[in-house]
């Protein structure tokens, strides 16, 4: 009898929690997107403020996925995504070329900025131009982080070095430290080891554990920072729900949606500067 | 200290969204250790009691997949579910049943193993008994898992400890999508990165008080059950 009575209460809990599962996913399956995006946009908490207000407004539940904007582009390229927001034009431009993406609209922008120890022992401070600076860093042979994950920030940081004039292959050394991860724990390692590196300036913003770390270098051209926004290809992906993100994108690049960007601050500062060209 | 006020801050304000994430962590685990021992506890006993060839080979595979790296798992996972998968029509990557799939997938190496050495033990004390009563393999297999049901119960204890405590493959088959698949390991590793410490740190805090209710209230329902049905 306990038998019976234990193994008809064990398929109870099982069936109850299997179709759980199955309830809460088949719930959601109609009206939600996935958009692929980067851990700069997730992290500084720009989705969590512009979110909830575009779901307000509409009946789309929007799921982020953020990554970096290598992986935010090759997720997309399998089909798991129907929007990716980026920030690496080259890369873009490239997922454009081989069809994964319908058309790419810029959104937004801020800038990245250079952070490093308040001690400065590169003595890159006090000036504007970034290729100088690192030119010191790498003559120091002063810690340098890395995010070393083929993401937007990655990129921008691999061109700002070819730039500079220093070939990376030759010049690395145990002072360039290749962490692969995001940019919350690339400034978590930098700070623990008082090392410079790059970061965009809304992460940085919204990051706690600075420690001795600050700003060092900002202003410079080279330093801008684009976000771009694509409708994955339905042509080449057809489980990419077309409608409901071409809606998200064009509520991005609204009038209304540039104005929310812009809203967004910390502390009294602006993270990003909305700059979506007004369609003909 | 800063993590603990944070930690008691959070659970006497019952706050919703703590709440939600520490509901899905509780039921993905939950259901992956409990599929995983659907297959994992005959699996186990019957490699325990059959003789078949392979089977020392078998024993020693499944031993050594107790050391499975869940990203590994997660990124298997991920490749059999993504639209451009062999599972991928189903669209289910990036949900909650992706989830508790690859986490299954981790636990049954281990639930197996520790069934496999658990009923073996108990076989070799009634191989005599069984075989002089001229059980077949698979009734020997269905007695001698009720037998050790309540150690198996602590095999199945330890398959959740290890899903919930997991976050390599969640965090790639789930995507840590707020609101829809975050849970309690990946929040910590999201507001690492963030750079809050004191907040992950108290949820991390939450996390492990959580796991030990768990195990008390198993281990009190365990000692009722055994006094009460022997």
């Amino acid at each position: 009898m306990t038998h019976s009575y234990g193994m008809k209460h064990l398929r109870c809990i099982l069936f109850t929690v299997l179709s759980c599962t199955l309830i809460s996913t088949a719930q959601a399956a109609d009206s939600f997107i996935t958009v692929a995006s980067t851990t700069s946009t997730e992290q500084s908490g720009l989705f969590g403020y512009l979110l909830p207000i575009f779901e307000k407004q509409n009946a789309i539940k929007v799921h982020v996925v953020a990554l970096g904007t290598g992986q935010a582009l090759d997720v997309a390229r399998r089909g798991d995504a129907d929007v990716v927001f980026v920030h690496d034009p080259a890369a873009e431009q490239k997922f454009l070329a081989e069809g994964q993406g319908v058309v790419r609209q810029e959104v937004m922008y801020n800038d990245f900025v250079l952070i490093g120890p308040k001690a400065d022992p590169a003595h890159i401070g006090g000036s504007k131009d970034i290729l100088v600076a690192l030119r010191k860093i790498e003559a120091a042979h002063a810690p340098f982080v890395s995010r070393g994950d083929k993401s937007g920030t990655h990129a921008a940081e691999l061109r700002l070095w070819v730039e500079a004039g220093i070939d990376l292959d030759k010049a690395k050394g145990p002072w360039y430290r290749d962490t692969g991860s995001g940019m919350g724990p690339s400034l978590n390692t930098a700070a623990a080891m008082n090392a410079y590196l790059l970061s965009d300036r809304g992460t940085w913003l919204n990051f706690k554990n600075r420690q001795n770390l600050a700003i060092l270098i900002q202003g410079d051209n080279r330093l801008f920072n684009q976000y771009g926004v694509m409708l994955v290809n339905p042509a080449k992906h057809p489980d990419v729900k077309r409608e409901a993100g071409q809606t998200f994108i064009d509520w991005l690049v609204s009038d209304f949606g540039q104005r929310v960007i812009s809203d967004y601050k910390i502390g009294g500062e602006q993270l990003f500067f909305p700059n979506a060209k007004r369609s003909p | 200290m800063e993590a603990l006020s944070v930690a008691f801050g959070l659970v006497t304000a019952g706050d919703v969204k703590l709440l939600s994430i520490v509901g899905l962590s509780l039921s993905v685990s939950l259901s992956a250790a409990l599929i995983a021992a659907l297959f994992a506890l005959p699996t186990g006993a019957l490699i325990a009691v059959g003789r078949f060839p392979g089977r020392q080979t078998l024993t020693i595979i499944v031993n050594g997949f107790m050391g499975l790296p869940a990203v590994v798992v997660g990124l298997l996972v991920y490749l059999l579910l993504s639209r451009a998968g062999p599972l991928g029509s189903f669209g289910i990557l990036f949900t909650p049943t992706a989830m508790v799939i690859a986490q299954a997938v981790l636990v049954v190496p281990l639930l197996t193993a520790l069934t496999r050495q658990i009923v073996e033990d108990t076989w070799r004390q009634y191989k005599e008994q069984l075989d002089s009563l001229g059980a077949s393999t698979i009734q020997a297999t269905a007695t001698l898992l009720w037998d050790t049901r309540h150690s198996l119960f602590t095999v199945l204890l330890a398959g959740f400890g290890r899903a919930v405590s997991e976050v390599g493959a969640v965090m790639i088959v789930g995507g840590n999508i707020d609101g829809v698949t975050r849970v309690m390991t990946t929040a910590i590793a999201l507001e690492t990165s963030k750079g809050d410490l004191p907040l992950a740190l108290a949820l991390g805090l939450i996390l492990i008080v959580l796991v030990l209710t768990i195990n008390a209230l198993a281990f009190a329902t365990r000692e009722w059950a055994q006094h009460r049905f022997g």
